[in-house]
């Protein structure tokens, strides 16, 4: 069958990185191309490129056979080309059909939005390939699952026939998932040719006709999905064998670190999220709490964390009542926090590597003499702790926003383990990581906890909680439904459990 | 168990909220009475002049009131919705600050003016006036932060407008020519201050003070050295236009249907602007930008074009309020005789929570609070003048206190965009 779509020999540098590296792909007209590689191998970029957010350094591109130059995205919209980007792109203060018809407004009467228009059309197109959506709703109230139905409305708005979905899934729940996937076949029946970039081996082989392997911003090769299995396609992206298992002991439990009573937090919009949740983490541990995003684990971590304040119940951390105490008063009590948006919360993205690696610490000896700042012992311990956690980056002075997620993800992994700590809360500690950081990562908590760390961990993500926890709690709607001992839980207990269903005879209290 | 504790909490915290709005309500309704209600004595009447000399409106009876009666009524108003508040609590905190400002105004205005006679008609009119250039000023803050470019240089860019208005005028003896200059050099300034933060992505704050301080300096030294004399400085105003049937409306005549050109066309800006924002593409891309630039560039809207154009704009806005200073009003200029509009203008941006309507009725609180001071110096009350002067200026501040809710900038207000 045709390329729609070939890109030949496409290099790009950025200052110290070549991000792509003489890359050529082709996407079969009306099949998933589904393009893999470890954080930083440079997917998001050769996207980008051909979004025309970037220029080439050197290479071509040709659409439907012919060779085209694109400049900017406005050209590659009206080449059909369309993209959902790993960040999403949408005003949250404005509404479904203003983000959708921003760029390209209908008009009536010579010169006023025609909103009504856009709303028909929106609701035409959620028809016709199941994204429904509220045109009227501002984006802002719509949950992440939603948001992506606009992203991909905002496409398909401006008929895009080439679709370009940039880790489209990282941020969704496993039933949010389920429907991308279904609105993804229809895309496909409707003649639609799509590239898809992922973490997750599993949907690969799930999804894709075409699997290509990019890293270090080379091509390492093509594969057919029927002859993948998710290590195969790991080895190929990391480039050695990796363990898709976590690897560990057996737990060591000892007195509790963490005692959470009756636990009440309100989120920033004054709702009551968390309603009187109780449990305890131990030293030596790692307690899991699953549960469809959204049920009140967000607001949890951040009450713990000192980020929301706490309505009502005690946070009691070695004997010390910690509700409604400062971050800072929390981290010197020995927490280190991996927060869920580490864009938000875990670093200052125009500040470079060497100061995000002493943000918890800058104002202590060695970093700081009374107020002045050191830079030796903050750079000593940059360069230091890059070199002991593979940090994928061309020096230590360059801003962390322009590292890959992967990579961001390991700059605060590297400053909260860098520091004596009695408790580990890692919220999503692995969204949108290649298998090799997510080994790592994975590998480092069970570390801390044979340490003889407390260990509490939040994912959305069941095999996360069922790879590293000892104990596993699951959240529902604001309340804890029960506690499970990891190794008797199974998935559909689980399962059933996050939908607030009690499967009575397995529940074992703790 | 835990869904009560949930109610428990949800009812305390609005019950604080409740109890503090009722109190504050009470608060005000004992100053009233002991500050107004007992320093006037019974019988005293007090008279609101409806009429303005010298306009074409039908002239109707002015309002005469009792004044402790009427003072002692605005108490009971208010001390009547703080216990129903205390009570019951009201939803709609507007209505409060509503009732609030409404009572002590009049209950003020009575004892002020007991005895006398109050031209309350004058005094709307006047704060229209008043309030034109706070209310360019802000429009310029309006249609430039919309775009994410914060342009503190207002103050500077009107004296300068203010300047080159008269002067142009005065030598061409057209007022009209001088009102294009003023627009003109508006935009200049500010298409200047734009590409300073736009292409060299100079701090929008920094670059603003220093058109200020450019403007001040500039204009009070060709003030000193050539404007003393009356050939260069000496223009004349544009006349009151009265519209035919309009404004011979008593009471709204006056106020809206009878003024200069400048005032005219700032309603028609603050409708224009209204308009454009909410329902045309180019607000639309102009919102955009100034929320998340990035997701604009992706779907292809040129994000510096867009800023440049809407700084552009709202410069030439902020020029037009500067020539008001001179050829709108007193026809010379003095130094420094902004005197702080420009700021003022700022702050009601903020206030009017980045939407031209709210700038507008931002800005007519700060007009009335300006001509209140000068009607009050006229009617000899016994307040110090200095105290009266800050009248404005303190309501600038009791306002950005955040009295009125916390106003959210657009996400993207004062930060360069990168590509
Ligand atoms: N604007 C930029 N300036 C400098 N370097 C950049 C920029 N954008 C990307 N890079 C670098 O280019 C490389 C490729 O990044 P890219 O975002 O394409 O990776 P990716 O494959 O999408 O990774 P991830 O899976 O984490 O999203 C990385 O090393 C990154 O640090
Ligand atoms: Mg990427």
């Amino acid at each position: 069958m045709a390329n729609v779509l070939e890109l030949q020999g496409i290099t790009k540098r950025f200052p110290g990185v070549l991000a792509n590296d003489k890359i050529d792909i082709a996407l079969r007209e009306g099949k998933i191309l589904a393009l893999l590689g470890e954080n930083g191998a440079g997917k998001s970029t050769l996207m980008n490129i051909l979004y025309g957010l970037y220029k080439p350094d050197e290479g071509k591109i040709f659409v439907r056979g012919k060779e085209v130059e694109i400049n900017g995205p406005n050209d590659a919209i009206e080449l059909g080309i369309g993209m959902v980007h790993q960040h999403f792109m949408l005003i949250p203060v404005m509404t479904v059909v203003e983000n959708v018809m921003l760029g390209v407004e209908s008009i009536k009467n010579g010169l006023f939005l025609d909103r009504e228009k856009v709303a028909k059309r929106i609701h035409e197109i959620s028809e016709q390939y199941g994204l429904e959506v509220d045109p009227h709703a501002y984006i802002q109230d719509l949950p992440v699952g939603i948001q992506q139905r606009v992203e991909i409305i905002k496409v398909l708005y401006r008929s895009a026939d080439i679709l370009i979905l940039d880790e489209p899934t990282a941020v969704l729940t496993p039933q949010e998932v389920e429907g991308l996937f279904k609105i993804i076949n229809t895309l496909i029946k409707a003649g639609k040719s799509i590239i898809f970039i992922t973490h997750k081996l599993k949907e690969v082989i799930a999804i894709a006709d075409d699997i290509s392997v990019l890293r270090l911003g080379r091509m390492v090769g093509s594969i057919e999905p029927s002859n993948a299995t998710p290590q195969k396609l790991a080895t190929m992206m990391v480039g050695r064998d990796v363990s898709l298992v976590v690897q560990k002991k057996v737990a060591e439990p000892k007195e509790a670190v963490l005692k959470v009573e009756n636990l009440f937090v309100r989120d920033e919009r004054q709702n009551m999220t968390v309603r009187g949740v109780s449990f305890e983490v131990r030293k030596g541990e790692v307690l899991g709490v699953a549960g469809v995003q959204g049920n009140g684990q967000t607001e949890l971590v951040y009450a713990l964390t000192g980020l929301l304040p706490v309505d009502g119940g005690t946070i009691e951390l070695e004997g010390k009542m910690l509700h409604n105490a400062t971050p800072r008063q929390i981290l010197e009590s020995g927490v280190a926090h991996i927060p869920e948006d580490r864009q938000r919360h875990g670093l200052i993205l125009n500040f470079p590597i060497h100061d995000n690696m002493v943000l918890c610490t800058y104002y202590k000896e060695p970093f700081a003499h009374g107020v002045s700042l050191q830079e030796k012992p903050i750079f000593s311990n940059a360069e230091e702790l890059i070199k002991q956690y593979d940090v994928r980056t061309p020096n230590i002075y360059v801003n962390v926003g322009t590292l890959s997620g992967g990579n961001q993800q390991k700059v605060i992994v590297a400053r909260e383990f860098s520091r004596p700590i009695d408790l580990l809360i890692a919220s999503q500690p692995t969204r949108g990581l290649d298998v090799g950081s997510i080994e790592y990562i994975h590998l480092q908590i069970i570390k801390k906890r044979d340490e003889g760390t407390g260990v509490l961990v939040v994912s959305s993500e069941l095999d996360e909680i069922l790879a590293l926890s000892d104990r596993i709690a699951v959240m529902y709607k604001g309340q804890i439904m029960d506690v499970l001992d990891a190794k008797q839980a199974t998935k559909e207990d689980l399962g059933l459990l996050m939908a607030g269903i009690h499967p009575e005879k397995t529940s074992k209290k703790k | 168990m835990s869904n009560t504790n949930v109610q428990v909490t949800n009812l305390a915290l609005e019950k604080r909220k409740r109890v503090s709005y009722g109190m504050t309500l009470l608060i005000v309704g004992v100053l009233m009475y002991l500050f107004f209600g007992l320093n006037t004595q019974a019988g005293v009447q007090t008279t609101f002049g409806l009429n303005v000399a010298g306009t074409q409106a039908i002239v109707i009876p002015d309002l005469i009131v009792p004044a402790q009666t009427t003072i002692y009524l605005m108490v009971a108003i208010i001390v009547f919705a703080g216990a129903y508040q205390l009570a019951r609590g009201v939803k709609s905190t507007g209505l409060l600050i509503g009732i609030i400002a409404f009572t002590f105004v009049t209950a003020f205005l009575t004892w002020a003016a007991q005895d006398k006679s109050f031209n309350l008609t004058g005094m709307l009119s006047s704060s229209l006036v008043r309030a034109t250039p706070i209310a360019l000023a802000a429009l310029c803050g309006v249609i430039s932060e919309r775009a994410a470019v914060i342009n503190i240089g207002v103050e500077g860019i009107m004296l300068m407008s203010a300047q080159i208005a008269v002067v142009t005028a005065s030598i061409t003896q057209n007022l009209y020519i001088g009102l294009i200059a003023a627009i003109l050099v508006g935009g200049l300034v500010a298409a200047f201050h734009a590409f300073l933060v736009i292409r060299f992505k100079v701090d929008q704050v920094v670059s603003g003070v220093a058109i200020n301080i450019i403007g001040a300096g500039l204009t009070s030294f060709l003030s000193a050295k050539y404007l003393q004399s009356d050939t260069l400085n000496n223009s004349g105003t544009f006349p009151i236009i009265s519209i035919p049937i309009l404004s011979e409306i008593p009471v709204l005549g006056p106020t809206l249907f009878a003024n200069n050109i400048i005032v005219y066309l700032m309603l028609v800006l603050v409708v224009l602007m209204h308009i454009t924002l909410f329902y045309t593409p180019w607000g639309l891309r102009t919102r955009a930008v100034g929320e998340h630039p990035k997701a604009a560039d992706t779907l292809g809207v040129n994000v510096y074009l867009m800023r440049y154009v809407n700084v552009i704009i709202g410069g030439m806005i902020a020029g037009l309020g500067g020539a008001y200073f001179t050829i709108g009003s007193v026809g010379r200029f003095d130094e420094l005789m902004t005197s702080g509009k420009g700021f003022i203008g700022l702050a009601a941006t903020i206030f009017g929570k980045w939407t031209p309507i709210g700038a507008f009725a931002s800005s007519l609180i700060f007009g009335f609070a300006d001509s209140l001071q000068v009607k009050l110096q006229i009617l000899r009350v016994p307040i110090p003048s200095e105290f009266l002067l800050m009248a404005p200026y303190i309501v600038t501040m009791i306002i950005l206190t955040g009295v009125v809710g916390r106003a959210i900038p657009p996400a993207a207000d004062g930060q360069p965009y990168e590509k």
